[in-house]
């Protein structure tokens, strides 16, 4: 059910700008890993470029080889959309959608996709999806209410209740957190903690101490200067890159002396 | 950052070498600031006393020329907006007269911009509505209609015989017809240039000609429908198909009318669908939707409100064409409910044909007041459809509670 990620020599481009460069990294499967940086080093960029939903934007493209266990999800013939079934993602802002209740949300992968599941069925992956995000005691009595009228916290979770419904192998989250309380964040980051037993969790944070609490292990991203791409430049246990990095640059940003 | 701390102003440089000057300069707040909390108001009831003020004034001077309701409430708009401007600039100050008097001057362009609708409104319900109140008028059409009935109706006051059945028959259909053409056409091109373009030449062909589309006048569009059918038929013909030879029918006109309609969808749900958000496109993808259920489940549906509306709103502005209708599908006195065969008389054209022929060329009165009755009933549709809209866009519109 989970799968490790291995990137080679990735190049991600927007248009003739090369925005991440040269990136190799191997992710374990059953892990988290965090992904730290200053602001605009293209940890977005990278993440999006894991289950192939960087191209969606017009001119995007990636170079250089990622392996999902050991297919290369950039091989020619591959399909993004298969791509995508596998590699679930998690946005930075909640969005539900906003014509769907909250069952039809978490039913959307399916739903969507022209799936046709019978009631009991549906029932069950509605319940276990809503248990696997925490929250499914929140709105087991209003599952037919829109999803748009839960809280930005409950929002977040519906969100990943549905990502997590579909069970990829890997799941990816652009600062999922950003918008939330630090109780929703604190739900969100147990839900992490749990999650890990069954998905490969890779997860963008501006905050060092959620790096810190939730994952295993942690690659520090940082960029020369505008217009220059952004490189990984260190990617170790998480401990060791909070307590003592190898690098220089690592050391000054973990310590919150520069970005 | 110690560049800036040392430019950081300090007491003495702000003061200057002179000390501090609060001693010899008074403080310009003080001028601002009202003595009392409503020093800078007049009270609620002194606009009533300027309004009955400018009324009588208003009164006067149109006595003085001669008495008109019109001209009375001319007068005292004008003198209305006079007498305020004073009376704030005197009593309170001149920033707060020239606001009140800007404002009086949008409220007045407001009205003079309301007045052509209401009386337009006004007119056709006073003048049509006995017409409509005629038993009948909507059950049954024009035939046997002659001018010995009208003259007789007229000249002994009997009931006006004949009504705007087979007109609202075809109405109905042609339009029902060219929405029908014309939505899916107008919706696939929006959704090619909203989804798939991403600004290509084609795209910006296609909003360039759909742009001069919207300027075609609808005679044009009328010509066109007679020709292209007419072409159409003849080729058909030569090929030996067994298609009507006559292109006047209710199907060339609902053509004729889709090239007026189809700009308008085209523009209406182009808007619709760009502010569908593209964190939902994004959501479906992540969930590995393939774009075209994407388009179909998460866009449409989202921008479904708009849609329905921009489509009513594009039929109410067709279905009170006159032109177009009238050199393709021509017109009758009976009604006719086959699309492809035969004339067919839509409202406005109804209403053209008895206004400039009446029935009896003589006594036109029946004529005139089927006609009104006609222009009532066809502003009560427009203003239905519009309304319908609106229903539409609620009752679509996403579910927004909470966050
Ligand atoms: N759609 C786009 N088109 C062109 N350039 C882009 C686009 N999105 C991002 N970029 C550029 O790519 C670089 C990396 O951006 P990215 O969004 O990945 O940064 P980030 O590390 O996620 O920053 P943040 O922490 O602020 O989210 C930036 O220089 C940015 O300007
Ligand atoms: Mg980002």
């Amino acid at each position: 059910m989970s799968k490790s990620i291995t990137a080679k020599d990735l190049n991600v481009y927007y248009g003739d700008f090369l925005a991440v460069e040269g990136v190799n990294i191997e992710i374990a499967a059953r892990s988290v890993t965090a992904f730290i940086g200053p602001s605009g080093c293209g940890k977005t960029t990278f993440l999006r470029s894991l289950n192939r939903m960087h191209e969606v934007l017009p001119g995007a493209r990636v170079e250089g080889e990622l392996l999902l266990d050991d297919d290369n999800i950039y091989a020619p013939g591959v399909d993004p959309v298969t791509v995508r079934t596998m590699v679930g993602m998690v946005f930075q802002r909640p969005n539900p959608f906003p014509t769907m209740s909250i069952r039809e949300n978490v039913l959307a992968g399916y739903k969507l996709n022209g799936a046709r599941l019978s009631r009991s069925r549906a029932d069950e992956i509605v319940e276990e999806a809503l248990r696997g995000a925490n929250l499914w005691n929140e709105v087991k009595d209003r599952l037919d209410n829109p999803g748009s009228g839960l809280s930005g916290g409950q929002q977040q979770r519906l969100c990943i209740a549905r990502t997590v419904a579909v069970k990829p192998d890997v799941i990816l989250m652009d600062e999922p957190c950003s918008a939330l309380d630090p109780i929703s964040t604190l739900a969100i980051e147990d839900l992490i903690g749990e999650l890990k037993q069954d998905y490969t969790i890779v997860i963008v944070t501006h905050n060092m101490q959620q790096a810190a609490r939730v994952s295993e292990k942690t690659a520090f991203f940082n960029i020369a200067g505008t217009g220059k791409p952004g490189k990984m430049i260190e990617y170790d246990d998480t401990h060791v890159i909070f307590n003592n990095p190898s690098n220089e640059q690592t050391e000054r940003y973990v310590s919150g002396k520069f970005g | 950052m110690s560049q800036t701390d040392q430019k950081q102003p300090t007491p003495t440089s702000v003061e200057g070498p002179a000390g501090p000057p609060a001693q010899r300069r008074p403080d310009p707040a003080a001028a601002l600031r009202p003595r009392s909390l409503t020093q800078n108001s007049i009270p609620w009831w002194v606009g009533l006393v300027v309004l009955a003020a400018a009324a009588v004034l208003g009164a006067a001077l149109s006595a003085l020329i001669s008495f008109s309701i019109a001209l009375w409430l001319i007068f005292t708009a004008v003198s209305y907006v006079i007498i305020s401007y004073v009376v704030t600039r005197t009593r309170v100050n001149r920033r707060k007269a020239t606001d009140g008097f800007w404002k009086n001057l949008v409220y007045l362009a407001f009205i003079v911009a309301l007045l052509p609708l209401v009386s337009v409104i006004w007119s056709v319900v006073s003048v049509g509505v006995p017409g409509l109140l005629e038993p009948g008028f909507l059950a049954s059409d024009m035939r046997g209609i002659d001018g010995s009935i009208d003259q007789q109706s007229q000249e002994e006051g009997t009931a006006v015989l004949g009504g705007i059945r087979h007109a609202m028959i075809g109405s109905l259909l042609i339009t029902l017809t060219a929405t029908l053409i014309s939505v899916p056409i107008g919706l696939m091109t929006s959704i090619y240039l909203v989804e798939y373009s991403r600004g290509g030449t084609l795209a910006r062909a296609i909003t360039f000609f759909v742009d001069v589309m919207t300027g075609i006048p609808s005679i044009v569009a009328g010509l066109f429908g007679a020709a292209a059918m007419g072409w159409f038929l003849s080729t058909a013909n030569s090929l030996g198909l067994p298609l009507p030879s006559r292109s006047t029918m209710g199907i060339t006109a609902a053509v004729a009318l889709s090239v007026l309609m189809i700009p308008v969808v085209v523009r209406t749900t182009e808007e619709m669908l760009r502010v569908v958000p593209n964190e939902l496109r994004e959501a479906s993808y992540a969930l590995g939707v393939r774009k075209w259920r994407t388009i179909l489940k998460v866009v449409i549906p989202t921008a479904i409100s708009g849609i329905a509306a921009g489509v009513t709103l594009a039929i109410a502005r067709v279905i009170g064409e006159t032109a177009p209708i009238l050199v393709t599908a021509g017109f009758v006195v009976y009604t006719n409910w086959n699309m492809f065969q035969g004339w067919m008389t839509a409202l406005p054209v109804y209403i053209y044909r008895q206004f400039q022929n009446p029935t009896s060329p003589n006594f036109s009165d029946p004529s005139h007041q089927r006609a009104w009755a006609a222009a009532l009933v066809l502003i009560l549709i427009v203003m239905g459809l519009n309304l319908i809209a609106r229903i539409i866009a609620a009752l679509f519109a996403p579910k927004k509670t909470g966050r």
